[in-house]
């Protein structure tokens, strides 16, 4: 009880008193505590010194502080502190240390940047994280692609050619694929045999009187496949038209099917279908004509360019 | 003692002690917010950003829904790790139509801000139906229920008022109508208008068959035609990079 007493005389109380006798300590706020609180206040005093603050009519006090940027017309400008002002002199000073990479991508032939050691180190570096950002969504973190959706990127099969050219017109434009859905025109027996006949290219079990009928179908004007695919079925690279005798699967999903009746079921399924899918979209205006150049080196090296 | 002779009044008289306390904590909100509607530049000067069509409004109302705000938001910041990223940072100008704007404040995902035409249609298809099958790694769960729900459509004109009470220049009338072809232009203005929205949504379903089966308009045909114009509306390459600092 001795405590209560104590506390009782060296604590102040607020000085009213509720119920006749209940009282409130009023402690006062520990030294450093009062201090610490009247720094704030100088540093908000000092912050708005600086940095823009106070709004000000139809616009705000800019502050002292400046930051002089130089924008892409070359202009050199000066502007009150702001964080895109910020960002324009980060981004100068990474493009400034990124520029003679960058500066010799832009000038260099492909075959050249490809085979320059210090060059390619830069495009392995920047083009795994431009390629893991912008293109790994579909054509997964390897470029080997997804069966049915994507096309795999590392093997040597190409829809609109493996050139360094090509790699960089898809990219720069984009691609849409097509292919008539042929249950339209021809009847369940027909679509068939060209299966039969589409995995007879591959080497794949078939039924032979099928792929026989199937090739003269392929090659007639009924079903026209030979307008777009070729009339040796390897396909046209100006059309998107695949190779069909190469045992590479995007768009049937030959290789999950465990039998040969489920392998040609899945050709039929795209013969009968048809595609109006496979688009990808266009990168230029979304990326750099510099970053897509790296972005063409890279996807050429990663084991299938020609 | 002055000083305790009020201390003592405000704190037994407890409607005064309500309104200061309002009073005390208003004054943040006040001088936060306010001024933002009387600076000129809070909203930068841009060519391109329109509200939303039917459908594209409708997607965004199954955003919501779906609660995609709670992991993807949809605000690139000036820094530049963003801008590597996701491009531009974002506008104030490009949700001045968004009630309420989707800026989040939450990253499981990536930033949607700028997702516009970065994926093709299918990609989102297949991805919202089974994420894990085009990105392995992803924590993001299965939507299939978008692919094989029709929209219902029968409200649309109904959302659209609602969003035109609030500010959205949605047309009802011919002078409304007139203005939005001033200032959007006819073929967006044309989308704008609340008595063909539902034959407009119908019309853009069909015409981009966003969900890839041509049979009937599906949820997932409105949310991905809002997601592929997300961050689409302003052309950057008509400005240069310094346009929007004097903004800030």
């Amino acid at each position: 009880m001795s405590e209560q007493k104590l506390q009782s005389q060296t604590v102040q109380t607020t000085g009213h008193a509720w119920d006749g006798d209940l009282q409130e300590y009023n402690n006062p706020l520990p030294v450093w505590w009062v201090y610490t609180f009247y720094a704030t206040v100088v540093f908000a005093l000092v912050y708005w010194t600086i940095y823009p603050s106070w709004p000000f009519g139809k616009g705000w006090i800019g502050g002292v502080s400046n930051i002089t940027y130089v924008n892409s017309e070359g202009e050199t400008r000066t502007h009150s502190w702001n964080t895109r002002a910020l960002l324009m002199t980060d981004m100068n000073q990474a493009a400034v240390a990124q520029k003679p990479y960058f500066d010799k991508v832009a000038a260099m032939p492909y075959e050249q940047i490809a085979q320059d050691p210090d060059m390619s180190g830069f495009i392995i570096s920047a083009g795994k994280s431009l390629f893991a950002e912008n293109c790994a969504a579909c054509h997964q973190a390897g470029g080997q692609g997804v069966i049915g959706f994507f096309p795999n990127l590392t093997d040597d099969d190409w829809l609109y050619g493996g050139s360094y050219e090509k790699i960089h017109e898809t990219l720069l434009g984009g691609r849409r694929g097509y292919m008539p859905a042929f249950s339209e025109v021809l009847n369940g027996e027909q679509i068939d045999q060209l299966a039969n006949y589409v995995a007879s290219l591959s080497g794949i079990g078939h039924d032979a009187d099928k792929a026989t009928a199937g090739d003269v179908l392929f090659h007639s004007e009924t079903a026209a496949c030979f307008y777009c695919h070729t009339s040796d079925a390897t396909g046209r690279q100006d059309m998107g038209a695949p190779n069909l005798t190469d045992n590479i699967w995007l768009w049937a999903d030959v290789p999950a099917a465990s039998t040969a009746e489920g392998k040609v079921a899945a050709i039929r399924g795209v013969i009968s279908g048809g595609l109006n899918k496979g688009v990808m979209p266009a990168w230029s205006g979304r990326l750099t004509p510099e970053q897509i150049k790296v972005l063409t080196v890279y996807v050429h090296e990663l084991g299938g360019g020609q | 003692m002055n000083f305790n002779f009020k201390h003592e009044w405000i704190e037994t008289n407890i409607g005064l002690m309500a309104v200061l306390t309002m009073l005390a904590i208003s004054v943040g909100g006040l001088v936060e917010i306010a001024p933002l509607f009387f600076i000129d530049k809070t909203i930068e000067k841009v060519e391109g950003v329109r509200p939303y069509t039917p459908l594209e409004q409708r997607g965004r109302d199954i955003y919501q829904r779906e609660g995609c705000y709670l992991c993807h938001s949809q605000m690139i910041r000036p820094f530049r790790d963003e801008k590597l990223r996701y491009g531009h940072y974002s506008l104030a100008a490009e949700s001045q139509y968004d009630h309420p704007f989707q800026w989040g404040s939450k990253r499981t995902g990536p930033d949607l801000a700028r997702v516009g035409g970065k994926y093709s249609n299918e990609w989102h298809v297949q991805h919202l139906v089974a994420p894990r099958s085009m990105v392995p790694e992803s924590v993001m769960p299965n939507y299939p229920w978008l692919q094989s729900t029709l929209l219902d459509i029968s409200d649309t004109t109904n959302r659209m008022k609602a969003l035109r009470k609030v500010g959205v220049p949605y047309s009802l009338s011919q002078p409304e109508y007139d203005a939005n072809v001033t200032q959007f232009g006819e073929t967006v203005a044309r989308q704008l208008h609340i008595p063909d929205a539902q034959e407009n949504l119908v019309e853009q379903a069909n015409f981009g068959n966003y969900d890839g089966d041509p049979s009937g308009i599906s949820e997932m045909d409105a949310l991905v035609a809002y997601l592929q114009v997300l961050g689409t509306m302003v052309d950057f390459s008509k400005y240069t990079d310094d346009a929007f600092v004097e903004f800030r």
